[in-house]
């Protein structure tokens, strides 16, 4: 039986399922209640410095992009870190770490850029029992107005410099949030580690405005008729953030920063790729705000049970197994060739295959009488179009042909491995060599 | 003593004066806009659909699904009306589980196909709640043009005419417009008067004059109209019943199982409408289901509908048969009736077993009898009367593309001509296609 026990930076948890800072983990209940259902941990939603509270908007804070039968893809939120004084945060963080000695309680942290004030917060939050703080650096809405979150997120000296001042402050663990909202991720992850982060955690949310009303023209969510721009996150954003992750943990400057995964993780197959892109943890939000805390269940079954067929003995066992295949384009095997193969047994015939192949594509689906829809292996680029439209999952699958057989759209032999660097029409083709690895 | 389920003879009033609002509710009750939202979502806007092609008036299917999975079940009734003004009607009356719905890919990929039916009346109710008629008349062109008959295949004509701008008279032989919309379809797949109500927003397009209680070969005459008017379309449907041919047949309680169902279309409360205890209807088609189906929700304790074949060579669909089972009738399958026992009233129905043979059927020498104080006969309706100098094939009227009969000037459609199938839906395409053939002859 594989064991999903965690041990991220020193921080051991159960399983390595954290609610990410939020509003899940906006006060002492919810926590509860998620540690109840089974999370590993919790990251504490953001905490301000000491003083009045925080104002949030009381109309719609949520906008929201659905799919099919009403399946929240994507959900944005133009909520405000915790609007809660901060007394009462930190007796209820300490109540709960209290009460659940084995469950990683981090504590989120957002003050404006003084040293001072980053001090005094780390005092306060020490005086918990928490296991860590994590440094919001990646909230994109209100509080960037601020000069805070993702204000200073986006900017990799501003990054190192507060990172530096906690790192010197404090003996805790320190979690450093990146912002998805930027050009390059891999400078504020650099800027991190430089200013001496035990690990960065991304993604935030990204920037977005969900919808417009078209009979107000306000912007989603509306407050009173206008709109500013949320935090976008749930599915939606995962290929966002798997990107990020892989980024980070290939870039040689950072390979071995610890990460914590977010972003759009909603089953135990999402957490797994985070992991096996390099990550030793990861945090859930947005789908346990739409399906409530029992989720954890299926994921820690769900992994559990895909580790024991994998024969993983451990998480350590798979992480970053998929980071090493993350390579540039440039390495690609440009001499792979795969054609669409269309299993008649599966086939619905609904003709999607067809309509996007032959409207958008390149002609490379004929059909036969009786709607049978067959795949023209001479014009099959093997573009994975009608295996995205299918709606029959493994019904259209790319068969790749073996080396030295003859591709009918080229007329020419497969041949092994090469790439664009070594290429006839490459301008800067350099001499051969392997694959990168 | 009150009346019961088991009271002798034929009386009314069998039930609870509130069972028969609910045994006469809507079949398929509408969706509601969640529902429908459901529903909508499941189409996969197939690549030249087949439920498209399955659609006897190739409504774009995809297309208005997609209108409503979009928040805009006005434009998807648009969509549907272009191909089909009678879509309301078929939303409710067509047998979707052997044409739309059969051939949609989700029924081949679970076996529950897009719901197409419910989403057109979804999408039809919404336009037509809206008052008011979506099409507009194109310039008069002079030309007057004569529709006999008011069902469906008439109806659709008549509109497609009035919109190219021609003048209509739209004659019928009854006392209301609508035919077998308003007098032939079981009761529970068009409530609360639909029939009438279409009708009326069908005539909203102007340009068609309505003259009813006109029969053609009575009031009417072909030649008569021919001079008249610069064209004519027949869509008279079958007046005709078919007869068992057995002994016994002029007994009485022994009556068509159309005039049947038109009387209870035509009765506004139910519980004064007489039915039998023990009935049986002779049939296997949608006729017979629907009287049968009819006499158990008015109150009969046994309700057996007999058929000639099994029950694969029924024209009724399987669902229509699960339906009539679902209600308490019992079908009784390979039985001919070979006589009526009657003693003035009939009594008992005499029936031979038979068995299927791939030409037919033969009888078997076995024989039983069935208790009955009411039979309603559905074998079948033909074309009483056909008028003058039209050729017929297999009795009914020969028509060529467009609804051209064999007399200039007149075209022909619904089930009245040799290729009609019984269906609203394929009545609604031809007279559509008839009056499209019409103007193009008049405007060439």
């Amino acid at each position: 039986m594989p064991t999903l026990a965690n041990d991220f930076l020193g921080i051991r948890s159960p399983n390595p399922f954290w609610l990410a800072s939020g509003p899940p983990t906006d006060k002492e209940y919810n926590v509860r209640r998620g540690f109840e259902a089974g999370w590993g941990g919790a990251v504490w939603k953001t905490l301000a410095e000491a003083g009045p509270p925080l104002v949030n908007v009381s109309g719609p804070r949520y906008g929201a992009v659905w799919g099919a039968d009403r399946r929240l893809l994507g959900l944005n939120n133009i909520e405000l870190i915790t609007d809660r004084p901060l007394e009462l945060n930190l007796r209820e963080i300490k109540a709960v770490k209290r009460d659940y000695p084995d469950r990683a309680v981090v504590v989120s942290l957002m003050v404006p850029c003084e040293e001072e004030a980053w001090k005094r917060i780390l005092r306060h939050v020490e005086e918990t029992g928490a296991d860590g703080v994590e440094l919001n650096f990646g909230c994109p809405h209100g509080m960037n107005e601020r000069g805070m979150g993702s204000a200073v997120g986006q900017v990799p000296e501003y990054v190192e410099m507060v990172t530096r001042w906690v790192r010197a402050a404090t003996r805790m663990p320190v979690i450093v949030k990146l912002t998805p909202n930027v050009a390059d991720v891999r400078r504020a992850a650099r800027a991190a580690r430089a200013g001496g982060a035990d690990a960065v955690s991304l993604i935030n949310t990204l920037n977005s405005i969900t919808s417009v009303d078209l009979d107000t023209f306000s912007p989603e969510p509306s407050i009173d008729g206008k709109g500013s721009h949320g935090g976008y996150a749930g599915p939606a954003i995962k290929p966002v953030g798997l990107h990020m992750v892989a980024e980070i943990a290939r870039d040689p400057e950072t390979a071995h920063l610890p990460l914590s995964g977010i972003g759009g993780i909603a089953t135990w197959r999402d957490a797994a790729e985070y992991i096996a892109l390099g990550c030793g943890n990861v945090q859930v939000c947005t789908a346990a705000m739409t399906y409530g805390f029992r989720i954890v269940e299926e994921m820690v079954a769900g992994l559990t049970l895909w580790m024991e067929d994998k024969g993983f003995e451990r998480l350590s066992d798979f992480q970053g197994r998929a980071a090493r295949n993350v390579t540039d384009w440039e390495h690609l095997n440009l001499n792979y060739v795969a054609k669409a193969r269309i299993d008649q047994q599966l086939c619905i015939k609904c003709g999607r295959c067809y309509a996007a192949c032959e409207d958008t594509s390149h002609q490379s689906i004929a059909i036969r009488d009786g709607r049978v829809f067959e795949v023209i292996d001479a014009e099959c680029v093997a573009c994975n179009l009608c295996v995205v439209v299918c709606p029959v999952e493994d019904c259209i699958t790319m068969e790749p042909l073996p080396v030295g057989v003859v591709d009918s759209r080229t007329g020419k032999v497969v041949e092994p491995y090469a790439n664009w660097t070594t290429h006839a029409h490459n301008p800067a083709a350099r001499p051969q060599r392997g694959p990168a690895s | 003593m009150a009346r019961s389920t088991s009271t002798p003879g034929i009386v009314a009033g069998r039930l609870p004066a509130a069972a028969y609002e609910q045994n006469f509710a809507d079949l398929h009750p509408p969706y509601t806009a969640h529902e429908a939202a459901v529903a909508a979502d499941r189409c996969y806007f197939c690549h030249d659909a087949p439920c498209v092609a399955a659609c006897p008036t190739a409504i774009d299917i995809p297309l208005f699904v997609r209108q409503i999975a979009t928040g805009t079940p006005r434009a998807a009734a648009k969509t549907i009306f272009d191909r089909n003004i009678l879509g309301g009607m078929c939303a409710r009356a067509c047998p979707t589980e052997t044409l739309c719905e059969q051939a949609c890919v989700r029924e081949a990929a679970e076996g529950q196909p897009v719901e197409i039916g419910r989403l057109q009346r979804f999408a039809t109710d919404a336009l037509m709640a809206r008052g008011g008629h979506p099409y507009e008349r194109s310039a008069p062109t002079g030309r007057r043009i004569a529709v006999v008959g008011a069902g469906p295949a008439g109806l659709a004509c008549a509109h497609r005419l009035a919109l190219k701008g021609h003048a209509v008279t739209l004659f019928d032989a009854r006392a209301r417009a609508g035919g077998l919309n308003e007098f032939g379809i079981a009761s529970y797949k068009t409530v609360d008067d639909f029939a009438a109500r279409e009708v009326d927003w069908l005539l909203g397009v102007g340009g068609i004059a309505v003259e009813l209680g006109r029969r053609l070969g009575a009031e009417l005459e072909l030649d008569r109209l021919t001079r008249d008017f610069d064209a004519v379309f027949l869509g008279i449907g079958l007046s005709g019943v078919n007869a068992l041919g057995t002994a016994g047949e002029a007994a009485e309680n022994v009556r068509d199982a159309v005039d049947f169902i038109a009387e209870l279309r035509q009765t506004r409360d139910l519980s004064t409408l007489p039915v039998g205890r023990r009935v049986v209807v002779i049939g296997g088609g949608m006729t017979a289901i629907d009287a049968a189906v009819q006499a158990r929700l008015l109150g009969a304790e046994e309700v057996a509908l007999v058929y000639r074949g099994g029950r694969d060579r029924m024209s009724a669909s399987a669902f229509e048969q699960d339906l009539a089972t679902s209600k308490g009738v019992r079908i009784v399958t390979n039985a001919r009736p070979v006589r009526l026992v009657a003693d003035g009233a009939v009594r008992e129905v005499e029936f031979v077993r038979t068995e299927d043979r791939p030409d037919g059927f033969a009888d078997t020498g076995e024989t039983f009898r069935l208790p009955a104080d009411q039979v309603f006969k559905a074998i079948g309706q033909r074309l009483d009367a056909a008028p003058d100098g039209l050729a017929l094939a297999g009795g009914k009227i020969r028509t060529r593309e467009g609804g051209r009969t064999s007399r200039p000037g007149v075209w022909a459609g619904g089930d009245c001509v040799a290729d009609g199938d019984d269906l609203v839906v394929t009545a609604v395409a031809q007279g559509r296609d008839a009056a499209e053939d019409i103007h193009a002859s008049l405007t060439r």
